[in-house]
């Protein structure tokens, strides 16, 4: 017997997977000639539904703030945490659904499993958020994965497309298994898979086989969230993909797999794992910069500067002095990246046009005098992406770098520093582009449409939200790390 | 006072007067001729607001007058507890921030006069960013946390570079992102020993790690102290620009519009010789005292070598643009002489440089949008067609270089009897800067007004407009009242000098007295505070 409070829990995701199924069903008995927004519009629906079922899940706090052996044997737990990222990942999710309105009807695509893809990889990203046992981690993120993977080939008839989604298909599915031989080396190890116990059984020193476990998961986990030496796959992913989908996987399925990240290095007292990261962020950090400053493809360059945000982001899991600071600032990093990222994709994805005929650089000269709106909306992203002050990208980098410091981590730091300073001139070549170049009349600029607008919106105002008053949100994050933590 | 009622909103009001003027600007209709109004009224709403600073400004008092505290992002975190260690919405102005202050809201108004005709296509983008980076500009001057500085510091970058790259002329992109990126590059590096002292301090207060710097508590700071100094110093020396870090200077002015450079020159080439004065020196007083010499050395080759490439410049604003690599060289040179002529006259010469060299660049514009060159020797005889131009020309060309009883005089005189009391051989060296200075600018003089016209087009160029006239009277008027009388400026510069100078002397007598490993307690009332928490 099931207490009703452990359906509570999974309130998000039963949600996001009602509708899943309602959009799936409306989906067949539609006329093929439909541009299906409707369809959009319902799961639009669903993920503000997820949305105010997660607040509703804050007011419940103490009664499913624990794990409990009577609720699903323990695997769920309901937190501050699950609670931040489930409202990351969800409000990712409806922007990236509102900016395709649009971008299906432009592109000719007329399938409503699109919108189901996008509900259910939600589903598996709330559920990375909040999972407290390793094999329900793995489901969370083959979940999460797989409907990446078919999204990713959503342009059938463009062969980078179809390319992108195979590639992607196959590193992944080799990562992931990686991951599962962590998980299945931790069981030997603690003779566990629940995170609680893991921790409770490393917590005096730990054995051989664990030290593989935790490297084994660094390595699965290292692929989702594109951090290098795992990172090669990135580019040509992002190029094919649909570019509002691009969107999404830089930043939702990313978010849930630094979560679980979080999860598994510090929620596990998992041992020698401080000089992998070390490294993997100083090289995120450098081949991403330094790759994206010879690109000419708009996509290439932000999936490029993608890794090399998720460089920062593990700058701060270095932090290891003060342990809930450096959690906060990679939460709070993986928020305000998410921001300006689908922000940024939403205005790739509208620019881009039919077939995605313009995706270069290049394309973009001008826009400043064609379309000032959307330049401007345009420059807030960049400029959040370099790190300039009032956006919360700046706030995010300052805050991680202050926690780096604080763990005198100089030379990280310096790295990181001399990073962001190179990371600025690839983003400053598109704004200068725009404002400070002649347009080109070939490349059409249509006008704005209301989906569209409002995902802009919403970008806009995290992104300045975060970068002018982040105290709530910082906040959030502080108590979150603090019961993250063993 | 009534007035002390607007005292807690003074500095709020009119740092963010400009900005919430361009959110209004945003939403106007593009005509032209209501946008200019509109950034003209905003810009002297502004003026008239900040002259309530000087007005009520107690001009005995050291201290930073009209402060706001409040707290702005909290920062929670295990290794302090205290209150401290939020980010605080800290501003306040002692005689040196007034000043700068007054100068910036001072120039924007005029820089939107000089602007009326001369910015035809996308007015409404051009306003909208010269009011953000007024009030970048004035935030800088008057931040007291340096999360806020940082923040104010950062944001005046890219409107700056915008109005470069958008409305400037010939290689103006190239000029754009070469002043965004050496800017940025430098500023990374003050940011990285912010965080330092926020990690090891526990607060982004200026008072508070001031106080805590030189209570010797610090863990690690003997260590690191050298390189904190320098990270600061590398984000200002490039904005000052010290030599040999100058090179962007050139490029940005010539390509940069009037507006830009008269803005560039006269407010944000302060904001790096306010940042030296104010932390450089403020925070580290020992390390200032210790890399002095190579900074005197640094300052001194600017001031020569800048005046010598003035003087072969065959471009007009190229010329006026080094001469303000010449001209912030003794600026430089005053505030690490570290006494209180020089670093009066430093500050004073901060703002005569903003009043002349914005001035000239504004004429200099004015020349431009009738011949559309700069080329010196495109012009000549020109004080035949132009008589009140000439007049106006000349009035700030003695300002600039330094007559008596006009402004430059004063400064360049402290700064030189400054660097006189420190080392002799810096005064002379720098004395022969002057010289120079005459020597370029009559030169300039010369070559553009005097002889005979020589090419046609010039003897029909119209003189000054009344528009024009009136954008340029207030700064000959304040040229000749800074210089004629120093006091009304220096009664409330004065002492806020005072306390820098005693700040970085006092470290010294207390460094002689005891060994350099032990931590220090300092003497004066300040300090006991915190040595007592």
């Amino acid at each position: 017997m099931i207490p009703a409070d452990a359906y509570l829990r999974i309130l998000p995701e039963i949600i996001l997977s009602v509708f899943g199924i309602i959009v799936m069903m409306l989906d067949a008995v539609m006329d093929e000639h439909n541009d299906r927004k409707s369809l959009g519009i319902v799961s639009a629906v669903g993920f503000v539904a997820a949305l105010v079922a997660t607040f509703y899940q804050t007011t419940l706090a103490p009664a499913i703030n624990t794990t409990d052996a009577a609720t699903w044997w323990g695997m769920i737990r309901v937190d501050n945490f699950s609670i931040f990222f489930h409202v990351v990942v969800i409000l990712i999710s409806l922007a990236v659904t509102l900016m395709s309105f649009e971008y299906l009807s432009t592109q000719n695509i007329r399938y409503g499993e699109y919108y189901a893809l996008i509900l259910f990889g939600t589903v598996g990203m709330g559920l990375m958020s909040c999972a407290m046992e390793l094999v329900l981690l793995f489901i969370a993120i083959e979940i999460s994965s797989i409907s990446t993977y078919v999204l990713a080939g959503f342009r059938r008839r463009a062969a980078e497309s179809t390319e992108s989604s195979l590639k992607y298909f196959l590193l992944g599915s080799f990562a992931t298994a990686f991951f599962l031989y962590g998980v299945a080396m931790m069981f030997g190890a603690t003779g566990s898979t629940y995170v609680a116990d893991i921790a409770r059984s490393l917590q005096n020193g730990a054995p051989t086989l664990a030290y593989l476990g935790i490297a084994l998961m660094i390595v699965g986990l290292g692929f989702k969230v594109a951090a290098a030496p795992f990172q090669i796959w990135t580019p040509d992913v992002y190029e094919g993909a649909p570019a509002p989908i691009v969107g999404l996987m830089s930043t939702g399925p990313k978010a849930a797999a630094f979560a679980v990240l979080l999860r598994v290095l510090f929620g596990t007292n998992a041992p020698g794992w401080f000089w992998i990261i070390w490294i993997c962020a100083a090289l995120s950090m450098t081949l991403g910069n330094l790759g994206a400053l010879v690109q000419q493809n708009v996509k290439r360059m932000l999936a490029y500067s993608s890794i090399a945000h998720a460089g920062y982001l593990l700058v701060a899991f270095t932090a290891t002095k003060d342990m809930p600071l450096g959690i906060s600032a990679a939460m709070f990093y993986a928020a305000s990246y998410a921001a300006m990222n689908v922000g940024a994709f939403a205005i790739v994805s509208h620019f881009a046009n039919a077939g995605e005929k313009y995706v270069l650089v290049d394309d973009y000269a001008g826009l400043g005098r064609r379309s000032p709106v959307l330049a401007a909306v345009l420059t807030i992203f960049l400029l959040s992406l370099i790190g300039i002050p009032i956006t919360g990208g700046f706030f995010a980098k300052f805050y991680v770098f202050s926690a780096a410091l604080k763990s005198n981590l100089i030379g990280l730091t310096i790295i990181g520093v001399i990073n962001s300073a190179i990371g600025a001139y690839y983003y400053l070549r598109l704004i200068v582009l725009m404002y400070m170049h002649e347009e080109r009349a070939e490349v059409p600029v249509q006008p704005i449409s209301f989906g569209l607008g409002l995902a802009l919106a919403m970008g806009v105002v995290a992104t300045l939200y975060l970068g002018i008053l982040p105290g709530r949100v910082l906040n959030f994050a502080i108590a979150s790390a603090k019961v993250l933590l063993p | 006072m009534n007035a002390d009622v607007l005292h807690p909103f003074i500095l709020t009001l009119v740092t963010f007067l400009p900005a919430a003027g361009a959110l209004l600007l945003a939403f106007f209709p593009r005509r032209d001729r209501d946008i200019r109004w509109f950034a003209l009224l905003i810009s002297i709403v502004t003026l008239l607001l900040s002259l309530h600073l000087p007005w009520h400004f107690a001009t005995g008092q050291s201290g930073f007058q009209y402060e706001v505290n409040k707290q702005w992002i909290s920062m929670p975190n295990a290794a302090f507890s205290k209150a401290a260690t939020n980010i605080h919405y800290h501003l306040g102005m002692d005689g040196i921030s007034l000043w700068l202050v007054i100068l910036t809201t001072f120039l924007v108004p005029f820089s939107v006069l000089i602007s009326w005709k001369s910015i035809k296509d996308r007015s409404k983008e051009f306003f909208i960013l010269l009011l953000v980076l007024e009030t970048a500009m004035i935030g800088v001057f008057i931040s007291l946390d340096l999360f806020l500085f940082y923040f104010f510091w950062e944001a005046t970058l890219i409107p700056m570079a915008l109005l470069i790259g958008m409305f400037g002329h010939g290689r103006k992109v190239y000029a754009a992102v070469k002043f965004f990126l050496y800017t940025m590059v430098a500023s990374v590096f003050m940011l990285a020993a912010i965080l330092w002292l926020y990690a090891h301090t526990g607060s982004f207060d200026f008072v508070t790690i001031q106080q805590a710097l030189r209570s010797g508590q610090v863990a690690g700071f003997q260590t690191a102290a050298q390189w904190l100094f320098l990270g600061f110093f590398v984000a200002f020396a490039v904005k000052v620009p010290l030599f040999p870090f100058h090179t962007w200077l050139p490029d940005a002015h010539v390509e940069a519009p009037t507006a830009g450079s008269v803005l560039l020159a006269g407010v944000l080439l302060k904001m790096g010789t306010y940042g030296l004065l104010r932390f450089s020196l403020g925070l580290f007083p020992e390390q200032a005292r210790s890399n002095a010499p190579w900074i005197m050395t640094l300052a001194i080759i600017g001031i020569i070598y800048g005046a010598l490439v003035a003087m072969v410049q065959p471009n007009m604003k190229k010329l006026i643009a080094y001469s303000s690599v010449s001209h912030l060289g003794f600026v430089v040179l005053g505030i690490f002489s570290f006494t209180q002529a020089g670093i009066d006259g430093a500050v004073y010469q901060m703002i005569n440089h903003g009043i002349s060299t914005g001035a000239l660049f504004m004429l200099a514009g004015i020349l431009y949008e009738r011949r559309h060159t700069y080329e010196i020797k495109e012009f000549g005889g020109l004080a035949t067609p132009m008589p009140i131009y000439a007049t106006f020309f000349l009035i700030l060309t003695l300002s600039s270089v330094g007559l008596p009883l006009m402004n430059g005089f004063i400064g360049e005189f402290l700064i030189l009897s400054g660097a006189f009391q420190s080392r002799a051989v810096y005064g002379i060296l720098a004395a022969t800067g002057v010289i120079w200075s005459a020597a370029y600018m009559l030169w300039l003089y010369q070559r553009v007004f005097y002889g005979t016209v020589k090419h046609e087009v010039n003897n029909t160029l119209p003189d000054m407009s009344g528009r024009e006239r009136l954008a340029l009277w207030p700064f000959a008027v304040a040229a000749l009242i800074m210089g004629v009388a120093p006091l009304l400026w220096m009664n409330s510069i004065d002492p806020a000098v005072a306390r820098v100078v005693e700040n970085v002397s006092q470290q010294k007598s207390v460094q002689m007295q005891t060994p350099a490993a032990a931590p220090t307690v300092p003497v004066t009332e300040n300090v006991s505070q915190v040595t007592g928490r």
